[in-house]
């Protein structure tokens, strides 16, 4: 026991002396879900729009009202139709919207910047939802479960947690071991009297400290500062995300013991860790719109489950009999990954 | 040699791996408080047999014992009862002096009162009292190797090994890490040591010269000289090891 404490303290002592890492732990979490949270969303605010209205009636009038008021929205002020062209081609407005009364009825045209579709499309939806708001008798009601304000950083949190502990927990662990190896500290640990698996608790037990240190922060930001629901549902959070971090020690041990150099290790696992969770996860790419080899090759990601479970308890609000199956999953995989690495391990420490 | 004195005793060790025999039925004894040179080219089998001794590495076939302890079987006890310091000075660059001679001393078992009296002795031994603080990635290349030395013995070990200890520092550095393995071995501790540098080998009580995998020669430097009637263990190496197939 006093050798694992001195172990821990060693590991500890290793991780706060070099300092980049620790700005790189700490900062990482921190601008990713501030950058996800804030600055990178997929709605769509502030839409500069101009119109061009023929005659003026009371239902125009309400309808540049509406647009007036909406925050949405910011309304340029009515403009005569030979400057539309030249507004949407400087990029003073988004979108234009043309409103004709022929005959008693109001006929409307959106001319929408489409240099960007997905904007142009949010765009469209948006003026048409405003146009239409009385004109249709019984309009189709839409309600928007879970996440009401469709607020794109409800769906980046869970994403990014699954992204940062691999990050953190594997890479950081197989170079700190790798590191080991090459400086032949590895070796004096080796021949002596301790058990190699108090060798791997006391490379493991930190950066698992760590990683709840890191986990608690990245909470506090999501409930706080993006207002993510707050529920019941926290502990189970808490309990799925540390599965996952032991999920992502296991693979930084296992990458560790194939490793020869720091370089291969963190080639190793950013290249086998990093882009999948990216790109396959589910974390920014809707896993359904993939082809079905890549949705197969998703299943083998840890991050699509844990991702997926993580937006069932913090999104849905749902309670954990729901993410039975990835628990599941998330549980076989670390225990396959464990065994694997320990005994690679074993057999590395007495060939 | 009485079997009492032996503190390394080894019978037709051999390592393979796969169809490659690293390791080839070697034999030898090392008495108590000898420095014994272990000699060989590159990819010879040195640091195999060296890893098989300290209880690294599982022998292919044959026996031995270490410290009294059996090879195949105690390797735990093994490792309590010895020292081992390899060519890259390893200790934590990343901590003070003092904090790796907690960290091993911890390791080894020491209680706190045998660890105050053993870094005290070091600090004074070393000379590196008003540098206990010091982070060891600071210190000169010279006070890493004396302290890693000084590490590795600091629960007073039967045997340590060296494996290539003085690789890569300046003849001066040698000499002087050479002066504190000898008063290791005036202490009763036994001294195992790779080296690649034959003008080290004279300093051994006895060498042996381990040529693909097999042990060559051994004896004392001065016997081996004799017997191939030349001046220097350089040439003793050279005349051995000509016909070695194995080289990088």
């Amino acid at each position: 026991m006093a050798i694992f404490g001195a172990l821990v303290k060693k590991e500890a002592l290793h991780i706060l002396r070099d300092t980049r890492t620790m700005v790189i732990t700490i900062f990482m979490p921190l601008v990713l879900l501030l950058l996800f949270g804030f600055a990178i969303s997929t709605e769509v605010n502030d839409i500069r729009i101009a119109a061009v209205v023929e005659k003026h009636t009371c239902e125009t009038r309400k309808i540049l009202e509406r647009f007036r008021v909406n925050e949405y929205f910011t309304f340029l002020g009515l403009v005569a139709p030979t400057e539309t062209e030249r507004l949407l081609r400087s990029g003073r407005a988004d979108a234009v919207l043309f409103l004709r009364s022929d005959d008693a009825n109001l006929k409307a045209q959106i001319m929408v910047d489409a240099a960007n579709p997905t904007i142009a499309q949010t765009v469209t939806a948006y003026v048409g939802g405003v146009i239409n708001k009385e004109e249709i008798k019984s309009p189709v009601l839409t309600y928007t479960l879970y996440n009401p304000q469709m607020k794109s950083s409800y769906n980046f949190v869970p994403g990014i947690m699954g992204m940062i502990f691999i990050l953190i927990c594997a890479i950081m662990t197989s170079v700190s071991i790798v590191r080991e190896k090459e400086n032949g500290t590895m070796n004096l640990l080796l021949v002596s009297p301790i058990r190699p698996a108090t060798i791997i608790l006391g490379k493991l037990v930190p950066y698992f400290l760590l990683s709840c240190v890191i986990l608690a922060i990245m909470l506090f930001i999501s409930y706080t500062l993006l207002g993510l629901p707050l529920s019941a549902s926290i502990v189970n959070v808490v309990l799925l995300s540390f599965l996952y971090i032991i999920l992502s020690l296991s693979f930084g041990l296992l990458v560790s013991t194939i490793a020869d150099s720091q370089l291969t290790a963190l080639i190793g696992s950013a290249v086998i860790l990093m882009l999948p969770v990216i790109m396959l996860s589910g974390m920014i790419f809707p896993i359904d719109n993939m082809p079905v080899f890549l949705q197969g090759v998703s299943c083998i990601i840890p991050a699509r489950w844990y991702i997926s479970a993580m937006r069932k308890l913090m999104i849905q609000q749902l309670d954990a009999a729901y993410i039975f199956k990835e628990v599941m999953i998330l549980t076989s995989m670390t225990i396959v990954l464990l065994v694997l690495s320990i005994r690679k391990f074993y057999s590395s420490s007495r060939k | 040699m009485k079997d009492n004195e032996k503190v390394i005793s080894v019978k037709n060790l051999t390592k393979k791996f796969g169809s490659f025999t690293a390791v080839d039925h070697i034999s030898f004894d090392v008495g108590k408080g000898e420095i014994f040179g272990f000699l060989g080219a590159n990819g010879a089998g040195k640091t195999t047999a060296m890893r098989m001794l300290c209880g690294l590495s599982l022998p292919s076939s044959g026996e031995g014992r270490v410290a009294g302890y059996d090879i195949i079987r105690q390797p735990e006890e093994i490792k309590r009862h010895i020292g081992y310091m390899s060519q890259k000075f390893s200790l934590y660059e990343n901590l003070r002096v003092n904090e790796n001679i907690r960290l091993f001393s911890i390791i080894y078992g020491m209680s706190d009162s045998s660890m105050k009296e053993a870094s005290e002795k070091l600090y004074k031994d070393l000379r590196m009292e008003d540098m206990s603080k010091t982070l060891v990635k600071d210190l000169p290349v010279g006070w890493k190797q004396k302290l890693a030395f000084a590490v590795a013995t600091i629960h007073r070990p039967e045997i340590v090994f060296l494996d290539e200890p003085t690789g890569g520092v300046d003849p001066l550095t040698r000499r002087r890490f050479w002066e504190l393995i000898y008063k290791a071995s005036s202490e009763g501790m036994t001294i195992f040591v790779t080296t690649h540098y034959l003008d080290e080998a004279e300093y051994c009580n006895r060498v042996s010269i381990m040529v693909d995998g097999r042990i060559s020669a051994l004896d004392s430097p001065e016997a081996l000289k004799e017997r191939f009637q030349v001046s220097s263990m350089d040439d003793v190496f050279r005349i051995v090891a000509k016909d070695a197939l194995r080289v990088d």
